[in-house]
């Protein structure tokens, strides 16, 4: 064997072995022409003060003074938090409910109810918006019901009213995410074995003992999935606020994603608008990162 | 024991759950069927629902352009994506790629990388090479924002390839290229269907490109933004004929889902949990 590989060795000298460099070479030169070199022009575009139209100006941390000062955008932030309760903590909490509910019995058709239950995820964004626009609207089927009830008095433009807007935009969040949550903890729950539910009934345990002893251990990793990919989308939540509300009325739903929006293409401050996405990207990094590290240690 | 009341417990929030998901399409559907004062053409009915405000949405807004350049647009992505992640892919989970922990680290860092970290930059770049508001210009970015994700779902397929029939294959004298063509691709058929299709959904769905880099041509804009601009503008203030262009948008891939649906759940969760 010793001298089998030594001969190797004589007969190649380092060979280079071109084939996994090719191989892998056309992903990585689109992810690193349209992925990684944007990131750094960002970071570059915000040490400038930019409109486009008349030559930059070197400013330095200038736009990050700016940004960080800017009371507009500690409120955006604010609602990216509420989003986060609605798009991830509500979506997570129904989908644990039910999949407890669920524990106990074998539902007939249970693929037909996945297949709805996904529905929201599949369809595009801005037709999600402009439905939810409607049901919320001043003549909208909520409006109806409560009319219906003898409630019109509770009855409002929701989406327009400064006290109801970012609620009603945060529903919109629990109600694409929440089947999502169902299906993959529905799934984690299908590999707990019927024998130690059983084993458990005999024993007279309670619900709440087989969620938090049974259900909860076993779908660890689907609530680590759910969490990771509900929250990135509840930080970032362009597309639906545009869609719904563009931030209004006011800013009572403006996020940071809409004020990079209209700061880099309304009002063209680039340079601001860049140290904000900048700001924005570092804050879903920390948090993706804060969540993958607790799941490694968890494993250990 | 499992009494009959959990059971019908369990049937109800199913059920309930179903049908709030269903909701707000019936809810848009229903509206766009009614009928509208300003456009009143009894007429246009078939097997007596009123249709009138799709023909009005059709003609209205350039959907059969907007169409076209998602299909386009998005079946280009697609097939790139998954051509440059299959080969990727591949050498990372089988072959010894140089650096291969940092292109993982990085490819994961693109995965959990905000669109808004470098749409301000996109827009400059295409605006630099002259393709802003071009095809090129979504179709580019797009195939490298959705290779972080193809190339890691795809190498974690083939991690979970048994090594004996890798082994077998180069036993019978195959190259690394042939056992990948003909022996890894057949065995990942259906991890690359679930994955097309995924692609396809991200893609054909994708808004804050496609509002950033193809903002003022309307024949090279994609059907999310058609429809967006459709129901922004005041012309179209009627609410039943932008529910009927929202429905117009969103039957194709409802009808599309119908079919697939049962593989593509089935793939994601699979997906899911090998990851």
């Amino acid at each position: 064997m010793l001298t089998k590989s030594h001969n190797e060795k004589k007969w190649r000298p380092r060979r280079i072995d071109l084939l996994p460099i090719i191989f892998v070479s056309p992903a990585l030169i689109f992810f690193a022409l349209f992925v990684i070199y944007p990131i750094f022009q960002t970071i570059w575009l915000s040490f400038w003060k930019w409109d486009r139209i008349s030559p930059g100006i070197w400013v330095g941390i200038e736009n990050y003074k700016t940004v960080l000062s800017n009371p507009e955008i500690y409120s955006a932030f604010s609602h990216s938090f509420v989003f986060i309760v609605f798009y991830s903590a509500i979506p997570i909490f129904i989908g644990l409910i039910i999949t407890t509910l669920l524990l106990r019995v074998r539902v007939r058709g249970e693929g037909f109810f996945r297949a709805i239950l996904f529905i929201p995820q599949i369809i595009s964004t801005v037709v999600v918006a402009i439905s939810w626009r409607w049901i919320y609207a001043a003549d909208g089927p909520i409006n109806n019901f409560l009319i219906l009830l003898g409630a019109e008095k509770i009855a409002t433009a929701w989406l327009g009213n400064f006290d109801t807007a970012l609620i009603a935009v945060g529903l919109i969040g629990t109600w694409t995410n929440y089947g999502l949550a169902m299906i993959l903890f529905l799934s984690g729950a299908q590999r707990i074995s019927q024998d130690l539910l059983d084993a458990d009934r005999i024993d007279g345990a309670s619900m709440w003992q087989e969620f938090r002893y049974i259900l909860l251990p076993s779908i660890r990793g689907e609530i680590l999935i759910v969490l990771i990919v509900t929250m990135t989308l509840a930080l970032r939540n362009f597309d639906i606020v545009w869609n719904a509300t563009q931030g209004g009325p006011g800013n009572a739903t403006a996020v940071p994603s809409i004020f990079i929006y209209k700061s880099a293409f309304v009002n063209r401050y680039v340079g601001e608008a860049a140290a904000t996405s900048f700001i924005l990207a570092i804050v879903i990094f920390s948090i993706t990162s804060v969540l993958l590290l607790s799941r490694r240690e968890s494993d250990d | 024991m499992i009494s009959a009341r959990d059971k019908l417990i369990a049937h109800t929030v199913l059920l309930v759950g179903a049908l709030v998901a269903l909701y707000p399409l019936w809810s848009i559907f229903s509206l766009s069927i009614s009928e509208t004062k300003s456009i009143e053409k009894s007429e246009l009915k078939f097997l007596g629902i009123y249709f009138g405000n799709y023909v009005e949405a059709w003609n209205r807004g350039a959907f059969n352009q907007a169409l076209l350049s998602s299909l386009f647009v998005t079946i280009s992505v697609v097939l790139v994506t998954l051509l440059c992640s299959v080969l990727a892919g591949y050498a990372l989970a089988l072959t010894k790629v140089p650096f291969s922990r940092t292109i993982l680290l990085l490819l994961l860092f693109g995965l959990v990388m905000p669109y808004e970290g470098i749409v301000i930059s996109l827009y400059e770049m295409m605006d630099a090479l002259n393709i802003l508001n071009s095809y090129w210009a979504l179709i580019l970015p797009q195939i490298a924002l959705s290779i972080p994700f193809s190339v890691f779902w795809l190498r974690t397929f083939f991690t979970t390839v048994p090594k004996t029939i890798l082994e077998s294959s180069t036993l019978d004298g195959a190259n690394r290229w042939q056992s990948l063509r003909y022996i890894l691709i057949p065995l990942a058929k259906s991890a690359i269907g679930t994955l097309a299709t995924l692609l396809f959904l991200f893609t054909w769905n994708e808004f804050l490109l496609a509002l950033v880099l193809v903002p003022s041509n309307s024949s090279a804009q994609t059907v999310p933004l058609s429809l967006s601009f459709f129901a922004g503008n005041r012309r179209n203030s009627e609410p039943p004929v932008t529910a009927a262009a929202a429905g117009m948008v969103a039957l194709p891939i409802l009808l599309a889902y119908v079919f697939l649906q049962r593989r593509l759940i089935r793939g994601i969760i699979s997906g899911a949990i090998k990851e």
